[in-house]
């Protein structure tokens, strides 16, 4: 669908849906993001899984060696932040496809918010409060 | 539903198992996202904790699971590319289906290498060095 098609889709379509262009945003944050999380994404599985060593290399030493620079920090954040905005908005709409009921469609997704705001602000707070002489 | 179904991408088809792959793909990598940060919390514990736990990341079966992991993320990625090239390019819709061909060979070109790197430490422990 193209995004002229996609607003008139909405604007049209569906049963008494307010004026609100929250649809449209969803849609087109599910596009902004993805071409960012391929950059962030695969350069993170490549770096943990193929280079040198790959996997066999990850300790405590290591994730200290890169945290230790800004630049990581960053990185991780914004995959952080922006793979679990991702993943989260998706799951929303596949909960709108398929739980019928809509006492369901809502507990569903009031336990898909919690656990994503959760896991959101423990990443962060990790990332954050890192302490390498930790122990 | 209609009978004809020309033009869709939907019904049916590649264009349906592309859409269907690429919701399993993203709920796949969504949970392990989950758990992964979970793991990565661990470093707030202890070095001990993390190391243990990282560990289980290095045994065989995971390690098979982790090449799982990266062609379901490769996948999702690359249609996903397509997906936006179908919506944003002017003649996407025309070769939405020459775009799924090539996110089938750059998915293989990537993971023969990939697989053999990802699981080439596993394969020497299990079976001894290879040449
Ligand atoms: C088997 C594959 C993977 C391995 C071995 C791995 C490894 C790691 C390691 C060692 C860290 C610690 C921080 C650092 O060193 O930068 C980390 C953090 C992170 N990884 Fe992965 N990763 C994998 C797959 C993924 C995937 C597929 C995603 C995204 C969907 C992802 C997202 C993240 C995020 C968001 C963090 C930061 C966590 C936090 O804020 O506490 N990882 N990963
Ligand atoms: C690596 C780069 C990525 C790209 C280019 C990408 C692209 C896309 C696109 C274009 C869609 C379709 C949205 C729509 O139909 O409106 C989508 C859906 C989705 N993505 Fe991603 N994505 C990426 C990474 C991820 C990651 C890391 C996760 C998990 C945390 C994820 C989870 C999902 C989910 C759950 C859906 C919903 C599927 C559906 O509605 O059928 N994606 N992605």
């Amino acid at each position: 669908m193209s995004l002229a098609d996609r607003s008139l889709a909405l604007s049209t379509g569906s049963r008494n849906r307010q004026r609100s262009n929250f649809e449209l945003y969803a849609w087109l944050f599910m596009r902004v993001s993805g071409v960012v999380l391929v950059f962030l994404v695969l350069g993170h599985l490549f770096i943990m899984n193929i280079l040198d060593g790959g996997v066999q290399r990850i300790n405590f030493a290591f994730v200290a060696g890169r945290w230790a620079s800004p630049f990581w920090q960053v990185w991780d954040l914004a995959m952080l932040w922006l793979a679990m905005l991702h993943g989260t908005n998706g799951l929303r709409t596949i909960i709108n496809d398929y739980a019928e009921r809509n006492q369901t469609r809502f507990w569903l997704k009031m336990l898909l918010y919690v656990s994503s705001a959760f896991i959101i602000l423990l990443g962060t707070l990790v990332i954050f409060t890192f302490d390498p002489t930790i122990g | 539903m209609a009978t004809a179904p020309v033009g869709t991408l939907y019904r049916g088809g590649q264009g349906m198992w592309s859409w269907v792959a690429q919701r399993i793909t993203g709920i796949a990598v969504f949970f392990f996202l989950y758990v992964h940060v979970l793991d990565t919390a661990l470093v707030r514990v202890s070095p001990e904790a993390y190391d243990i736990v990282i560990a289980t990341y290095k045994t065989p079966i995971v390690n098979l699971l982790e090449v799982g992991l990266v062609g379901a993320v490769l996948y999702h990625a690359l249609n996903g590319l397509r997906v936006i090239a179908v919506d944003f390019w002017s003649r996407g819709p025309r070769y939405q289906r020459q775009m799924l061909w090539a996110v089938v060979g750059v998915w293989v070109v990537v993971m023969l290498p990939g697989t053999y790197y990802m699981m080439r430490h596993t394969v020497e422990a299990l079976f001894g060095a290879t040449p």
